[in-house]
Order: C-alpha cells, then sequence, then structure tokens
C-alpha cells in the first residue's frame, strides 16, 4: 500500500474526495450569496434556511406524490426559487436604499422563523432521505474509492456553477445584471424592469440554496437546523474569496472544502475551525479578500 | 458604511457632560426601580434581566456609537461566563475577583476578534465577527475546562470579598445591581467623553475623521474592547446568578439576541438596549413554557423592528416627543 505522509493513499483520497464534496455545497451556497449580494447588496442570512428547505421540500413532495430524486432535484428547487420570490417582492423590496445591514437582520429573521416553524412542526430529529438507486455502490479504483453518489454531486455542483458563471459573465442577461449592480437608474432609463430584474435574481440565488439542499438530502439527514450552522463556513468562505466575486466564490468554495478534508486526515480536531483560521489570516494581509477588488 | 441611508438615527448632540434635568430624572426612576424590583418580581428574574441589559448596552456601544455591527458578541459574554465558573469553582477564587478576571477574558478576547475584524467595515465586519465567534464557539467546544455538552455546572457563588455569602439571594441581588450601575456609567461615561465624540464622528463620516488626524482604527480596537469587556462584564455575573457556564452563551443565537435587544429598544440611545433586553427576556421566559419555538417569536420581531420600527422603543418615543415640541 502506497502512504503519503504516513497516510494511506486510499484514505487521503477519499478524506479529499469528501472535502470536494463538502466543497460542492460551499460553492453553491457561496455563489448563490455572491450573486444576491451583486445585485440587491442584501447578504442573505436565510441562505441556509432555503437550503435547508429545498431538502424538505424534496423529503416532503417523495413521502406525498413518491417523485422519484430526478424530479424532486428540478421541483423542490422551483418550488422554494417561488418561495424566495414572495420573500423578496413582500419583504426585502422594502429595504431599498437603507443600510445593507438591515437587509442582515431581516433575512436573519426570515431564517429564525422559518426553522423555528420546522422545528416545531416536524421535530430536530433528522430523516433519512434514500439517493437514487442508480447512484449507489462504489468503484474501487485501487488508490481511490469512488462512491457513485457524492462523485455525481461534485460534477453536478461543477457543471451548475461554471453554467451560472458563463450566465453572469457571457449573456446579454448577465450583462444587464452586471449592469443593474454598477448604475441602476441608468439601467432603469433604458427601459429594463429593474424591481423584476432583483426579484428574479433573489429566486435563482434561493433556487442554487435549495438545489444544494436536494442534493445534500441524501447523504446528510433531513433536518430544520441542518443549513444553520453551515451558513456561517459559508459566511467565511464568502469573506476568503471577496463578496463581490462569482469566480471567487466558486474557487474559494471547491478549495476550502478540499482544505478542510484533508485537514481531518492531517490533525483531525482542527477541521472545524480551518477555515474561520484561514479566513482570520486572508482577512489580515489582504482584506478584501483572495479575488476581490479593494473596497 | 452608506452614507446617502437614512440609516441610523442621529443622536442629538447633548450638553458637553450630557448631564440635564432629563437624564438626572431619568437616573433617579432607574435606581428606584431597581430598588423596588425584587420585591414585586421573581428576584432571580430580574438578575437575569439586569445581566442582558449590561449585555445589550455594551453591544450598543459599538453599534449605536462607532457604527459597527458584531455577530460575534457572544463569544465575550459566554467566554467570560466560562473564565468565571472555572475560577470560582476550580481555583476557588473571590467572587468579585473572578467577575473581574472573566471581565479582563473578555476584554483580551475582544482585543484579538478585533485586530482581526475592523479590517473590514459594514457588512464584511459583521460576517467576520460571527464567523470568528463560531470558531471560538468550536474552540470552547474542544476545551477540557468547559466541560462541553455538560458545561460548568455547581458554580459556587462563594463569599464576597470573603466577608458577603452571596448564597443568600439578597446579597447576590445587591452585587448584581452594583455591577450593572457600574457597567452603565462606563458606557454613559464613554459615550459623553471626548473620546465618545470621535466615535460618533467616525460613526457620522469616518473618511473626515481621518482627514481629521484621527487614527480611526485605534479608536474602533478600543472600542470593540471595551465593549467586549462589558459584554464579559455581563456574562461573568450571570455564571454566578445562575452557578453554569454553558455553550448556550457562546453559540451565534446569543449573538442574534443581543442584536435583537439593541434594535427593538433603540439603537445609538442610551437606554434603548435596556429596554429591549426587557422586552425579549420577558417574551422568552414566556414562551418557555408554551412549547412554541422562542426563536419563531424572535424571528417575527426581528422582521418587524427591521420594516417599521428601525428607531426602536425608545428611538420612537423620543422622535414622537421631538416631534411634539417642534409642533409646540
Amino acid at each position: 500500500m502506497t502512504d503519503l505522509f504516513g497516510v494511506p493513499l486510499p484514505v487521503l483520497t477519499g478524506q479529499a474526495l469528501i472535502g470536494l464534496f463538502n466543497g460542492a455545497f460551499y460553492a453553491l451556497l457561496s455563489l448563490g450569496l455572491a450573486v444576491i449580494f451583486g445585485l440587491l447588496r442584501i447578504v442573505n442570512f436565510a441562505h441556509g434556511a432555503l437550503y435547508m428547505l429545498g431538502a424538505f421540500t424534496a423529503y416532503l413532495m417523495g413521502e406525498a406524490f413518491g417523485l422519484p430524486f430526478w424530479a424532486l432535484l428540478v421541483v423542490a428547487p422551483l418550488a422554494v426559487a417561488l418561495f424566495g420570490a414572495l420573500i423578496e417582492r413582500f419583504l426585502l423590496s422594502h429595504l431599498r436604499g437603507l443600510d445593507p445591514l438591515y437587509g442582515l437582520l431581516l433575512t436573519f429573521g426570515i431564517a429564525l422563523v422559518v426553522e423555528g416553524l420546522f422545528q416545531y412542526r416536524y421535530g430536530v430529529a433528522g430523516r433519512p432521505f434514500a439517493a437514487p438507486p442508480a447512484l449507489s455502490g462504489v468503484t474501487n479504483l485501487g488508490w481511490l474509492i469512488l462512491p457513485h453518489y457524492r462523485t455525481f454531486v461534485i460534477a453536478v455542483a461543477l457543471a451548475v456553477c461554471l453554467g451560472t458563471w458563463l450566465l453572469i459573465e457571457r449573456t446579454r442577461l448577465g450583462a444587464l445584471l452586471r449592469a443593474a449592480t454598477e448604475n441602476r437608474p441608468l439601467v432603469e432609463a433604458f427601459g429594463v424592469n429593474v424591481p423584476l430584474l432583483l426579484t428574479a435574481t433573489y429566486a435563482f440565488g434561493t433556487f442554487l440554496a435549495a438545489f444544494a439542499g436536494v442534493m445534500a438530502a441524501p447523504v446528510f439527514q433531513v433536518g430544520p437546523f441542518m443549513g444553520s450552522n453551515l451558513i456561517i463556513v459559508v459566511f467565511a468562505v464568502v469573506v476568503i474569496g471577496g463578496m463581490g466575486s462569482i469566480g471567487g466564490a466558486i474557487v474559494a468554495g471547491f478549495a476550502l472544502g478540499l482544505l478542510e478534508g484533508l485537514t481531518k486526515v492531517v490533525y483531525p480536531e482542527a477541521a472545524n475551525v480551518v477555515v474561520f483560521a484561514v479566513m482570520a489570516v486572508v482577512l489580515f494581509f489582504r482584506p478584501a479578500g483572495l479575488f476581490g477588488k479593494p473596497a | 458604511m452608506d452614507t446617502t441611508s437614512e440609516a441610523r438615527p442621529v443622536t442629538p448632540a447633548p450638553g458637553a457632560s450630557g448631564w440635564d434635568r432629563a437624564t438626572a430624572a431619568t437616573l433617579a426612576v432607574g435606581l428606584a426601580l431597581i430598588a423596588v424590583a425584587p420585591f414585586v418580581a421573581y428576584p432571580v428574574f430580574v438578575m437575569k434581566l439586569l445581566c442582558f441589559a449590561l449585555f445589550a448596552s455594551a453591544f450598543n456601544l459599538l453599534l449605536g456609537y462607532v457604527g459597527l455591527l458584531s455577530f460575534g458578541h457572544a463569544t465575550f459574554f459566554g467566554g467570560a461566563a466560562y473564565v468565571t465558573a472555572h475560577a470560582a469553582k476550580v481555583w476557588g477564587l473571590d467572587p468579585i475577583l473572578a467577575i473581574l478576571l472573566g471581565t479582563v477574558a473578555a476584554g483580551a478576547m475582544g482585543l484579538v476578534m478585533g485586530a482581526v475584524a475592523i479590517r473590514r467595515q459594514g457588512i464584511y465586519f459583521a460576517m467576520t465577527t460571527l464567523a470568528l465567534s463560531q470558531m471560538a464557539y468550536f474552540l470552547f467546544l474542544r476545551a477540557p475546562f468547559t466541560h462541553a455538552e455538560d458545561g460548568i455546572q455547581n458554580v459556587p457563588r462563594g463569599r464576597a470579598l470573603g466577608l458577603v455569602d452571596l448564597s443568600d439571594p439578597a446579597a447576590m441581588y445587591v452585587l448584581v445591581a452594583t455591577v450593572f450601575v457600574i457597567g452603565m456609567a462606563a458606557i454613559w461615561r464613554v459615550i459623553h467623553s471626548p473620546y465618545g465624540q470621535v466615535l460618533k464622528a467616525i460613526r457620522e463620516n469616518e473618511a473626515r475623521a481621518v482627514s481629521l488626524g484621527y487614527r480611526v482604527d485605534r479608536y474602533k480596537l478600543g472600542a470593540f474592547v471595551i465593549s467586549a469587556a462589558l459584554a464579559g462584564l455581563a456574562g461573568a455575573t450571570k455564571a454566578l446568578v445562575f452557578q453554569i457556564a454553558t455553550l448556550t452563551d457562546v453559540a451565534w443565537q446569543m449573538s442574534g439576541e443581543v442584536i435583537l435587544m439593541s434594535l427593538l429598544g433603540g439603537v445609538g440611545t442610551v437606554l434603548g438596549p435596556t429596554v429591549g433586553a426587557a422586552v425579549v427576556v420577558v417574551v422568552q421566559n414566556y414562551f418557555a413554557t408554551t412549547g412554541f419555538p422562542v426563536s419563531v417569536v424572535i424571528g417575527l420581531i426581528f422582521i418587524a423592528c427591521v420594516l417599521l420600527f428601525r428607531e426602536g422603543i425608545v428611538g420612537t418615543a423620543r422622535s414622537v416627543r421631538a416631534r411634539r415640541a417642534a409642533r409646540g
């Protein structure tokens, strides 16, 4: 058996894979946060609750209608995105022009309400959610044991991140979004319905969070607080990557997931705090984040 | 900070010393309330309220007077509680010394967190403090002396200065009330000092304060440390009142609660956080018995505060009074 740093290679690559798998969720969530922040100037504290909503909606729809995983992966995030659009339309839209801190506090309140209501209705115990049968099982490559579902999640997350990046950086719609970020009145003067754009953007960010939630459901159990600690790690990821940067969010998400996974091999006690420690170091030397522009 | 927003209400500049007849009257009423309260309400409940009121006021020193929203103040509140509980129980320290040690420890934690966090402003500052306090949470969870999920239980209240037995509820109440008054006086003093004026200048227009030659980062860090130490004073005292220090007090939910207390009572008002703390503690006590999750109620109050009620209770009252006065 080959060893690296005194650790058997399959263990190391296995942890790296788990790290990338967690990183896929960091990337999807921080990407959604970056998209929302870019246009709405709101740090969406409800992102963890929306992620939980995605998982729970999939679980409940699966129980009620017996839908297959593939259908749930699309339908549940769409349903949650609709909820997100309502939040934006009826709550967040009242905060335009105020200090961004109010957006953070409002979405914090929304997260508390949503998570509390699910706790009240469904209790705190986690619920199991089966992975699609086609993706159960593992492939042993000798130097790497490849669980199919986790590999699938990493691949899909990469594809979604890349697609979002292309959408924002390379299409006309993305150009409009970026223009509205830079100079809203001017874009409005060109006849673009900016309030609709804002609602759609928030709904899209919500979709990404809920999508991540559905993919997380088979691995992490479905419970009302599955997103509440995750969101804080994702905040740290976003600070490291640089808030405004779409690419930074994606790269930082995967990289920090990987780093966390490898820390688990080398020094397990530090795995919980390594992301925060990196954040402190980055803030000290590059306050704007690794990919952010200095304010 | 977005200078064009209507954001925070600007506090009307008080007299040089901040003393006037209204302040003196408020002080007299406040002291009378503190003296009467334990005879009307359950003393432990009043002590809890005073601890949280001091905690919220310490937090508000930062948000209301420097414009920095810390999402990590639970670390100082709960961290000081751990230190005090450990000092009183394991080292057998005098309760007064244990409280002081907790306060100093909180100040030191504030120095470390502040040094990193003040490198960013506004929303980034909030996210950074949240992440750092989550890191502190995991460190407390791991540290052997905190006993993880069990917490430090059965902390002896001991004899203050070796003389007064604090297991007597009356003696404990006097100690808590004294700590509260000293803490509030310290906050009032900071706000109305030349130092506090510079802090407010930074809140209103940081670039201008820099151009006037103030070393803004040092002022911010100083305010952060003072706020952390006073939050620690509140947490240390609470640890002796309830004779326990647990993870609840260092968790991010606690940081959220203290923000709500400030916001609800009125950010940037001296008395607002105390009023807000009273409302939140009463609401929590009520819903604790119903089985309905308190977090839902807290969340709803948050939403209502942000959407309808940004000046808070005391801030709104002050605006109404000012409008009446203007009408004559």
